[in-house]
């Protein structure tokens, strides 16, 4: 399953500056920028910095202080677009289930596998052709469980559900704790991070990227776009035109309540994906979306929406129907129209990497994506199939 | 105007008031007045807000007990429930507003059941709240805020019947000794944490006592009631800490150099008030930090009204200013809204609001002086290491202080690293304390440090009542 980053162009490949990183205060040029300090970035910083590249990360509030700090920490390959199966495979088994040794905190990963239970006839038909599909791709990491296997996993659930999908490997994870590992990984590198520098401009002259950010002028080989809602603004800058959505996406949380459940919880017929923390807290999503507006940096949550979490939560678990919310929340996300992210070069600019647009679902991405990312920029290549991901892919017919 | 009967399910108002205490019964009744379709919205079965707790059921007895200034509450609330029973005015008791957008739309819990009401303009009067008072050991049972132990008092008649200690600053902890002595509590002593160099600084707002005399004859007169009930006042208490194995068993503290060791079971603290500013950081209006009394502000204009446009907001929820200035403000407020509703009413408007705003800087003479003499100090708002700041979450000072050499720079990313915040009281009770911790720790103004996003709920919401929420 190897493919090349690119199928026109494979762009030049960016070599170490031999300057030693960390990146010499005084100078204002590195090997690599990376604009925008969200998990991508963050991983992005780890993976390049321990080859030795300089890398300087800007940030143009704090490190994780949309999607990446705020999502709902579900560490999830079930239920992916099977082009990105390889991927999450690849980032769950190779890097989360030892995420202490990669970046020595755990972030708060529990392997408590993920469950999408069926709740009807038709949610099961709709199951079993999703385990057929993924099955003749060659994967096996999603297996059917019935009534009665649910009912041992989660002994709690309401008597009406029907059986699932269980992905044993699965779990979630504290995500402020992941981006704050990542974080003082990347600096224990090498990695310069400046945070409350927010990018105005890009662009080219001769050999080098131009970045300006907080009336600074910096200078790099390579740039790497990861700048969440915000990529598409820096992409079209470099000539790549991506129709991204701007969108909050909500979650809330519940006061602590007794321990009822293990696994990451989701549904098949409507939206809802929930867990219950080692506190007691139990988190409530399932991909709500809501208003954000990208100047001002903020999402409004509507609880209207929300309602139907709440109605579903209780339907599966009637006994929460007293339990308090304690919070509702929503975080700014990009989303692409077929729901999978853009990552790889720049289709017209060399030199400059993307990797946004993860529709609520990059969390469980992210370790891995630095990985790719950082062979782009020393290869011209990445080992895992990203071609579905190309950013050229919206302009094909 | 727009008049519309009140039918539609959707419940739309010209103005729709939250907290009926001196700001909104003011507010209230001046909209009424102005014929503005109104609705007020309170979280208490009877309205008068906490100063005016259940002032249309008290009996004499307990208006003795409580005072003059309780009493004075009572001609506004009448006035306020004729216009109720007449049908003029709307009045939601028990409701809880749990989230309030920008557009004003408002979403209220009422009999278990969530309702969306939508307003022209918008008065919040939700008040002040006790400034928290992290002393080692706040968090047993047995210690508690000098205004829970008012709130008892008031609703109930409750008094303490063990000999109660009381221990701070702030003219509420005198005003609550005297009521006690009334009522026939027993006071173990009254420990003041106020200095004498506070003292000489206050009095340096001479000028303000005289605009203020009435404000200062009170004071007088209730420190004149402590003193001559024997009942030990110590003043200039330092280290104050409360102990006991799984309840309250002794206050200590030191005084000029020696340790004190108090049998007590009941503690009550108070350093102050400030401003509950947690709706109008939900809207993300803006705020300001108010230096003289360590506190978030909500910006205002000259109306009352908010960066985020037709909401006003008044009495001690903008600043403290005490009961009439909350009176004052709410009407302020009120004729702010008539204004922006009806433009016939400018001049009528602008007329009142000079006389109004003379009658406010009247009142607020006396502040520079209750503001320095009741400086909550710098120990007692910014505690050592040991102490417990998050008390639903058990996050200490020195926790909070480890996440700053960690990189934290705000309370929101105390919120990540910590869960400090996050528990079912959403930083109400710890809010100001970290972000006074950060300011000193970072060496930065809280201004530059800033609070908690606040979300919605507002108020406590179950996942069923969300469930059956009405579209």
């Amino acid at each position: 399953m190897m493919s090349t980053a690119s199928t026109a162009d494979v762009p030049k490949v960016v070599q170490r500056s031999g300057s030693p990183s960390p990146v010499p205060k005084s100078s204002r040029s590195s090997d690599v920028i990376i604009i925008g300090g969200g998990l991508q970035g963050l991983s992005s910083a780890v993976h390049l910095s321990r080859r030795g590249f300089s890398v300087r990360l800007l940030e143009a509030d704090y490190c994780g202080r949309h999607s990446s700090g705020v999502n709902a920490g579900g560490v999830r390959t079930l239920g992916r677009d099977v082009a990105e199966i390889p991927l999450a495979l690849a980032a769950r088994d190779r890097i989360w289930h030892h995420m202490a040794d990669f970046v020595g905190h755990d972030g708060g990963f529990v392997r408590s596998g993920q469950l999408q239970v069926c709740e009807t006839d038709d949610d099961i038909r709709k199951v079993k052709a999703r385990l057929s599909l993924v099955e003749s791709h060659g994967f096996t990491h999603e297996k059917w469980v019935d009534q009665e296997t649910v009912r041992e996993l989660v002994p709690s659930i309401s008597r009406h559900v029907l059986g699932g999908i269980w992905v044993e490997g699965d779990g979630y994870a504290y995500p402020y704790h992941v981006v704050t590992a990542f974080r003082r990984a990347a600096q224990e590198a090498g990695a310069e991070i400046l945070e409350q520098t927010r990018v105005e401009s890009l662009h080219r002259k001769g050999d080098t990227w131009q970045v300006r950010a907080a009336g600074v002028k910096y200078e790099a080989a390579a740039v790497i776009n990861t700048a969440g809602a915000w990529s598409a603004a820096l992409a079209r800058q470099v000539g790549d035109d991506v129709p991204l959505i701007v969108d909050g996406l909500m979650l809330m949380v519940t006061q602590r309540v007794a321990h009822f459940v293990d696994p990451v919880l989701g549904a098949t017929g409507r939206a809802l994906s929930f867990k219950q923390f080692a506190n007691g807290t139990v988190v409530i999503g399932g991909g709500l979306r809501c208003r954000a507006d990208p100047i001002s940096r903020h999402a409004t949550v509507d609880m209207a929406t929300m309602k139907t979490s709440a109605i579903t939560v209780t339907d599966l678990f009637p006994h929460l129907r007293n339990v308090q919310i304690v919070r509702a929340w929503a975080g700014v996300e990009g989303f692409l129209p077929d729901q999978i992210p853009v990552i790889g070069p720049s289709a017209c600019s060399p030199g400059v990497f993307h990797a946004f647009g993860f529709s609520a679902h990059g969390f469980e991405l992210s370790p891995i994506i630095g990985e790719i990312m950082a062979d782009l920029v020393e290869h011209g290549e990445s080992k895992l199939p990203i071609h579905p991901f190309r950013v050229t892919r919206f302009n094909e017919r | 105007m727009n008049l519309q009967p009140n039918t539609s399910p959707a419940q739309e108002f010209d103005l729709v008031i939250v907290g009926a205490g001196p700001a909104g019964m003011a507010a209230a009744d001046c909209g009424v007045r102005h014929g503005l379709n109104t609705l007020l919205i309170d979280e208490q079965p009877e309205i008068g807000g906490q100063i005016y707790r259940c002032i249309l059921s008290a009996d004499s007895q307990r208006e003795e007990i409580l005072g003059p200034d309780y009493s004075h509450g009572r001609l506004i609330a009448q006035r306020v429930a004729e216009h109720v029973t007449t049908g003029r005015l709307a009045y939601w008791p028990e409701a809880s507003v749990w989230q309030v957008d920008t557009d004003r739309t408002l979403h209220v819990l009422r009999n278990g059941r969530s309702r969306t009401i939508r307003g022209q303009a918008v008065i919040l009067a939700t008040g002040a709240m006790e400034r928290p008072f992290p002393v080692p050991g706040w968090t047993l049972p047995g210690v508690m805020t000098a205004g829970a132990g008012q709130i008892l008092l008031k609703s109930a008649s409750l008094i303490p019947s063990d000999p109660v200690v009381l221990a701070g600053c702030g003219p509420l902890l005198y005003l609550l000794a005297v009521q006690y002595l009334r009522a026939g509590a027993k006071i173990r002593a009254i420990l003041d944490t106020t200095t004498g160099p506070e003292w000489k600084r206050a009095w340096r707002h001479g000028r303000g006592i005289l605009k203020g005399w009435k404000y200062a004859h009170k004071g007088m007169g209730l420190l004149r009631e402590i003193k001559n009930s024997n009942v030990p006042f110590c003043r200039g208490v330092n280290a104050l800490r409360m102990e006991g194995s799984d309840a309250l068993e002794r206050v200590r503290y030191s005084h000029e150099g020696r340790e004190y060791d108090l049998e007590a079971s009941v503690c009550l603290l108070h350093q102050g008030v400030v401003p509950n500013t947690q709706i109008t950081w939900s809207i993300r209006a803006q705020h300001q930090w108010d230096a003289t009394q360590l506190c978030w502000v909500p910006a205002i204009n000259e109306w009352c009204e908010l960066s985020v446009p037709g909401f006003f907001v008044a009495g001690d929820g903008a600043s403290i200013g005490g009961a009439p200035v909350a009176a004052l403000q709410g009407e302020l407020a009120a004729w702010g809204a008539v204004r922006s509703l009806d433009r016939s009413a400018h001049d009528a408007a602008d007329a009142q609001a000079v006389k109004l705003r003379r009658q406010i800087e009247d009142h607020y003479a006396i502040r520079p002086f209750l503001n320095t003499q009741y400086r909550p100090r710098d120990e007692f708002r910014i505690p050592p290491d040991d102490v417990l700041v998050c008390r639903c979450e058990e996050v200490t000072a020195g926790e909070i202080r480890a996440q700053v050499k960690l990189g934290c720079t705000g309370p929101n990313q105390t919120k990540s690293f910590s869960r400090c915040g996050m528990g079912p009281c959403q930083g109400r009770m710890c809010g100001l304390t970290v972000t006074e911790i950060i300011a000193d720790a970072t060496q930065q103004s809280p201004k530059d440090v800033g609070y908690y996003r606040i979300r919605p709920p507002l108020r406590a919401l179950t996942l069923g009542q969300l469930a059956q929420l009405e579209p």
